[in-house]
């Protein structure tokens, strides 16, 4: 099978369940018809007691790499973790202000998180393969939201895989344990699981920090070629990979937004002296 | 300025002298340490060895006592091994057919596993995956409890709640049966199963929770198809140590299941289990040293294999579904 008629056939299997704007009705009109992904507004969170995020107003582009950047524990995961409701899975973290997702309100109780996290996936710090096969992997998302048969099922697999760079390195064995992939290869694979629910925003939280230089740079092209079809919001602490990969940087310090533009000017000429004491390396 | 460097000099040559007298002391004080070293690997060899003696002897007297019961005259490894006869207390007509006994265990112990593996998985998951923190806090102590209770206490639970209540909901089940006993053994393992399987289920890494729940799953879904087969390798050790403890509890069927062996399946008859058998010989009830008496050797022989059987197989299925996670 060629790579041609992959690239589209998958995404038609797709199209049933995330529909394009144009075959859809209003409810997804509303997100297509702004050019921001995920937009918060005085948005505070907490851990029981202890304020982790400060009134965050910021504003997701679609289609485009934010690189969400700040020392350790200044809430930038905490943010992101809100973005899918990943946080639900904490007992004490509870969060108040405006986060909308389009037209959702992330923050409603009421929000189907199941549907949420189909299209808002996440990338973890921390490689997290099931200890299942390469294939089973991969089919896990589909298998829980779509009715795919068997040949529909594993193209599907074939073009995240693809769709991930790993195909390569994987395809001769799909179904050995994910479990004996090195490090890069399972964090690859994690990708591809998570676009394999056709997703329209991927969280990555530090997913290089646990790799070595050639497979960070592997994903980084991999963030690169993935930005047509996603929203990526990446949270890195690797200075040169924010400046690398992004197109916008937010800086975060003590759970607030210190500032956010562009990742050239954050880089060059920031506002705040903050900003630049961090990228530059001064703390942090 | 000069007066201080000197002083300070000075100060520094005596501390070097003074620090050079502790290094050497402390070079003599690692020779008591390697000493000490020594006498405490001694010691932990003595301990491994004597484990290794006490269950070597165990294993030899059991062994000795079951060749001596073979020797006698009216023992035939046929009729052990072949018949469901189990009356060694019959003067003349005795027969010794292991399987009358083997039968009774099994019952007692089906019945058992019956009880206690589905509920006790199922209490493990929702106190694992489910139950509020305050809900788990609570539940926890309250099986330990359960756990930590006599088996004598269920022994006589059986015979004098579990039995009426049973004879009162069917009138066919006899004052001693099968039932009453396993259930009885039912509610002491269940504990059993249930904690070891909730520790198998918090041993699964939280990472891969939040994986499936990042891909759009349910609780439900994360729980049937990351964690319980991620768990899976702890959960059957759960279930076959729970097995051994049902096959080798005594004091519950010795008070509520009677001492009658017969190969039966109804769960309503009298029945005699292996371990019973043999608290009925120690106990007392033949005074002669014959072949009765040294049946209960052989019994406890067979016991001992299927016990060290089960372990065996626990250990062959632990190494074969273990997961590694990283």
């Amino acid at each position: 099978m060629t790579t041609k008629t992959l690239e589209t056939k998958p995404k038609r299997i797709m199209n049933q369940v995330a529909p394009t704007p144009s075959a859809e009705n209003d409810s997804t009109d509303a997100l297509d018809s702004t050019q921001y992904a995920i937009e918060a507004e005085k948005l505070n969170g907490w851990y029981g007691d202890f304020q982790a995020l400060h009134e965050i107003s910021l504003k997701i582009p679609k289609n485009q790499v934010t690189a969400f950047i700040g020392p350790s524990g200044c809430g930038k995961s905490t943010l992101l973790r809100w973005f899918n409701r990943m946080n639900d899975t904490i007992f004490s973290a509870r969060a108040s202000g405006d986060l909308r997702l389009g037209d959702i309100d992330l923050l409603a109780p009421s929000t189907d998180v199941v549907d949420l996290r189909r299209r808002v996936g996440i990338v973890f710090q921390k490689a997290n393969p099931f200890p299942k096969s390469i294939f089973e992997n991969v089919a896990f998302g589909p298998r829980l939201h779509m009715q795919l048969n068997k040949s529909e099922l594993s193209d599907l697999v074939e073009w995240s895989l693809r769709k991930a760079a790993v195909w390569k390195e994987v395809k001769d064995r799909l179904n050995a344990p994910a479990l004996g992939l090195s490090g890069g290869q399972q964090q690859r694979l994690c990708i591809a699981r998570a676009i394999a629910t056709g997703p329209e925003v991927l969280l990555m939280d530090e997913p290089c920090s646990a790799l070595d230089p050639a497979s960070t740079l592997a994903i980084e092209d991999l963030m690169d070629e993935l930005r047509d079809q996603y929203t990526i919001v990446i949270v890195t602490h690797n200075m040169q990979q924010a400046s690398r990969c992004s197109d916008k940087t937010a800086f975060f310090f003590e759970g607030r937004v210190v500032e956010f533009d562009t990742t050239e000017t954050i880089f060059t000429k920031p506002s705040s002296q903050k900003t630049e004491d961090y990228v530059r390396g001064r703390f942090g | 300025m000069n007066r201080d460097v000197a002083e300070s000099k000075a100060s520094s040559t005596t501390l070097d002298a003074r620090a050079s007298e502790l290094l050497s002391r402390g070079r003599k004080d690692l020779a008591i340490t390697r000493i000490k070293e020594i006498v405490i690997y001694v010691a932990l060899i003595a301990c491994g060895f004597f484990s290794l003696l006490i269950t070597v002897s165990i294993i030899g007297v059991l062994l000795t006592e079951t060749l001596r019961f073979f020797r006698f005259d009216e023992v035939t490894l046929s009729n052990f091994l072949g018949s469901a006869e189990w009356t060694p207390l019959l003067g003349e007509t005795k027969s010794f057919g292991i399987w009358g006994l083997i039968s009774g265990t099994l019952l007692v112990t089906g019945i058992a596993m019956a009880f206690a593996l589905p509920l006790g998985l199922v209490t493990a998951i929702y106190l694992s995956e489910y139950a509020p923190r305050k809900v788990r806090d609570l539940l926890k102590p309250i099986l330990e409890v359960l756990a930590g209770i006599p088996t004598v206490v269920y022994g006589f639970f059986a015979l004098m709640t579990i039995t009426p209540f049973l004879q009162w909901l069917h009138g066919g089940f006899n004052v001693y049966n099968a039932m009453s006993a396993g259930l009885a053994v039912g509610i002491l393992c269940f504990p059993t199963v249930c904690s070891l399987a909730e520790d198998a289920l918090q041993s699964v890494p939280k990472s891969l929770r939040d994986g499936a729940l990042g891909l759009g799953g349910t609780r439900f879904d994360a729980t049937i198809k990351v964690i319980l087969p991620a768990a899976l390798s702890g959960i059957i050790s759960a279930f076959l140590l729970a097995v051994a403890r049902a096959i080798g509890e005594t004091m519950i069927v010795a008070l509520a299941a009677g001492s009658r062996p017969q190969a039966t399946i109804d769960p309503r008859d009298e029945i005699q289990t292996m371990t019973g058998f043999m608290v009925q010989m120690a106990g007392g009830d033949v005074s002669n040293f014959g072949t009765e008496y040294f049946s209960m050797y052989a019994v406890a022989f067979t016991l001992f294999l299927i016990t060290l059987s089960l372990t065996m197989l626990g250990n062959v299925v632990r190494r074969r579904y273990r997961e590694t996670y990283e």
